[in-house]
């Protein structure tokens, strides 16, 4: 019967494309339900509190008695307006390139020495993350007992020498070096694995070419490691440039007040921020710092960005 | 990733920002103050302290034995600095405190403008227990918030060894008569003391020779309504100059609480310091080694007090008739004095005075001074009660560090001075 056909036919194809639909979503749309989570995740713990701060920054915002009146940018205007914001950016700026380029340059030194056929390599690769392990709080008495400036360790033997002893509490740009040389410590070693692992990856038979055509170490450290670090050396500076821009912990400890010293020789931006946030229990104001901290951490992202793609990819040349 | 300092901040922003929606949301308060204690359930009550109050396991296992359901825990912060920013912390979360939080008497006035959030303790058998100005500096607009623990009447601790090296009297008696009179006097006395070259200093450091003088005034950074007077009162210009004044050859720049000062204290860096009840175990465990330092029941100019603290209970906490019992209970004359023993804390509570226990103390450690009398002789001394408002603390931060820039040569007395003014300006 021509009905019950008629009647078959369009449910079939209907049926077909139905699934066929699934189908095309599944390969549309599974790749973004997978990697989701993160996103989500990102959205809830990281978008979210961004945001959130920027809301915070608009206001008048005790710590305890939460959100009062919107003050649009008063917040902005009067931490732009205060000395010691300043002061705190020169402090940060300068204890980020103390640390991060010597940093980098001995974990690429490091990671180099340690990709030869050394005896015993697990033990030395294990050991170079041996400060890693240790907590912030122990790294900053160790070398409290170091940077003292009366009975600490290194005026003592400056001291035997007959070299005046440094002010490592008074001198600013003594105190940004002691503080840079807490955070080498910390995390040299972690970026020389990091390092190490990006060079494991370069074929080695692009070194024994190298050899044969009469390439010496230090050429082929120059024309073949770094430029195949390259992806993994951007990873490094964009993240030693957003830990050193967020430096806290070592100069919050390295004085028995942690906030920042007497004429604010390592005040840092997060410091000047906790110390707004906590010691004078103004959100507001420390939410607007922590905007500008953010600003400026995108901006010499992207700066970061462009100059470490331009030098790797003008070396990469072979 | 350098996930550790990363985290640290950024979670701290995160945290914070979400807790503060969260206790803008959630503030509830349950202020019922004719709960009667529960004694039918067991229940844990947690006692949130820092340093060292004195309260031992014998006497929280007393406390268990009067009330058998109820067990109490403390919690034991390291220092005044990591309780203060524990308490905001969790206030600001709604949740989280202990039962019982201690507060330090120099962050007490930040706490008071959050008085709608703690209990309010005054009760029958609690009145009068306190000096009135003790009482007054846990008292909020009315509302007692606030129950005293120890308070810290100063004296002058010194080391005979070095008081006889300067050819000066080194008996306490002796050494009471000497120094009798104003900082002037004390000041004098050290300039004498200089002289000698003995090779330490007359005393530790313009800072916490600063917080013996401004612990002497009724109104010296704030007035009673809280406008900030610290860059007007003439008093505490004078206090700065002077200090740094007799800091030039009479201190040993360290500055206080600093690792250096930790070292030159068992080095003999310096001969006298300010002494409340609660540094003898500072300088105790500093210079366990030096058997001369001696206590003399004298301070420059009258009486002063530094330090001592308070019990207090958040009123988010589950057991608020209980918690006050508790504190009702652990801040009474006899339990204090169990205290004192075990901590050398000071009795802020009038009664124990006249008590054998308390007058009998003496302290071994400090060549058997009697302390006990002494500090009752020093607490007698000190009578009023300063004004500390809300900026206390801030405004006192910015003068140490400009006492510190002077001290260490960074600059000189009218550019810090300057500094100072300019900085207590920004806080407003």
């Amino acid at each position: 019967m021509t009905t019950s056909t008629l009647r078959v036919k369009p449910r079939t194809p209907r049926r077909i494309a139905f699934s066929q639909q699934v189908g095309r979503w599944d390969i549309k749309f599974s790749p973004y339900l997978y990697i989701s989570p993160f996103f989500i995740l990102f959205a809830v713990v990281g978008l979210f509190p961004l945001l959130y701060t920027g809301w915070v920054s608009l206001h008048h915002w005790d710590l305890i008695a939460g959100e009062g009146p919107w003050v649009g940018f008063d917040n902005f205007s009067f931490v732009l307006g205060q000395q010691q914001f300043w002061i705190a950016l020169r402090n940060t700026f300068s204890i980020f390139l103390l640390s991060a380029v010597p940093q980098i340059v001995f974990a690429l030194l490091i990671a180099a020495v340690l990709d030869t056929n050394l005896r015993g390599r697990t033990f030395w690769r294990m050991s170079v993350l041996l400060p890693y392990i240790i907590m912030p709080v122990a790294v900053a008495l160790i070398f409290g007992q170091l940077f003292g400036d009366k009975y600490g360790l290194i005026n003592g033997i400056l001291g035997h020498v007959g070299i005046p002893p440094i002010g490592w509490h008074t001198d600013a740009f003594s105190s940004q070096v002691a503080i840079a040389t807490m955070v080498n410590f910390r995390w040299t070693g972690y970026n020389a694995l990091i390092l190490l692992a990006g060079m494991q990856a370069i074929p080695r038979d692009l070194y024994e070419s190298a050899a044969i055509d009469g390439a010496g170490r230090v050429r082929r450290f120059f024309s073949i490691t770094i430029p195949q670090l390259r992806p993994t050396l951007i990873f490094v500076i964009i993240t030693a440039t957003i830990g050193g821009l967020q430096i806290f912990d070592e100069p919050r400890l390295y004085d028995q007040y942690g906030t920042g010293g007497a004429d604010h020789q390592w005040l840092t931006l997060t410091i000047y921020l906790y110390n707004l946030g906590w010691g004078q229990l103004d959100f507001g104001r420390a939410a607007a710092v922590a905007w500008l901290l953010f600003l400026i951490i995108v901006i010499i992202g992207l700066i970061n960005l462009a100059i470490t793609r331009r030098i790797a990819s003008n070396e990469g040349r072979i | 990733m350098k996930l550790s300092r990363r985290t640290t901040i950024g979670a701290t922003i995160a945290t914070a920002s979400i807790l503060a929606l969260v206790a803008t949301g959630c503030s509830s308060s349950t202020g019922n103050n004719s709960a009667k204690p529960d004694t039918k359930t067991k229940i844990t009550l947690t006692l949130a302290t820092f340093n060292n109050f004195g309260y031992d396991d014998a006497l929280l296992a007393e406390y268990h034995q009067l009330h058998p359901n109820i067990t109490v825990v403390q919690n034991k912060a390291a220092t005044s600095d990591a309780a203060e920013t524990n308490l905001f912390t969790k206030l600001a979360a709604g949740s989280g405190l202990g039962d019982i939080e201690a507060v330090d008497g120099d962050w007490m006035p930040k706490v008071k403008q959050y008085a709608t959030k703690f209990e309010n303790l005054a009760a029958a058998d609690n009145k009068g227990r306190f000096s009135a100005w003790k009482t007054a500096g846990g008292t909020a607009s009315g509302k007692e918030i606030g129950l005293g623990t120890d308070i810290g009447p100063e004296a002058i601790c010194y080391r005979a060894d070095l008081f006889k090296k300067a050819g000066l009297p080194t008996d306490p008696a002796e050494v009471a008569t000497l120094l009798s009179g104003d900082w002037d006097k004390y000041y004098a006395v050290g300039a004498q003391f200089a002289a000698k070259n003995t090779g330490a200093a007359w005393f530790d450091a313009a800072g916490a020779t600063f917080q013996g003088l401004a612990n002497q005034y009724a109104n010296f950074f704030e007035k009673d309504d809280g406008s900030i007077v610290a860059t007007t009162n003439p008093d505490v210009k004078a206090a700065f100059y002077s200090v740094l004044a007799a800091s030039k050859t009479e201190s040993s720049h360290l500055q206080e609480w600093s690792a250096d000062w930790s070292k030159g204290m068992a080095k003999g860096a310096w001969a006298t310091m300010l002494c409340p009840p609660w540094m003898l175990g500072s300088i105790q465990q500093n210079s366990p080694k030096v058997t001369d330092w001696q206590v003399a029941d004298v301070f420059p100019n009258g009486g002063g007090n530094w330090g001592g603290s308070y019990l207090l209970v958040p009123s988010q906490g589950k057991h608020l008739a209980e918690a006050k019992q508790l504190v009702d209970w652990i801040t009474a004359p006899a339990q204090q004095l169990k205290a004192f023993a075990v901590g050398g804390n000071f009795p802020s509570q009038v009664a124990t005075y006249t008590s054998p226990d308390l007058l009998n103390a003496t302290n071994k450690f400090f060549n058997n001074a009697p302390t006990g009398k002494i500090f009752v002789n020093r607490a007698k001394a000190f009578t009023f009660k300063p004004f500390k408002g809300i900026q206390y603390g801030a405004i006192m931060t910015v003068v140490q560090n400009g006492l510190t820039r002077v001290e260490s040569g960074k600059q000189g007395v009218d550019a810090s001075w300057a500094q100072v003014v300019s900085e207590i300006k920004a806080l407003g």
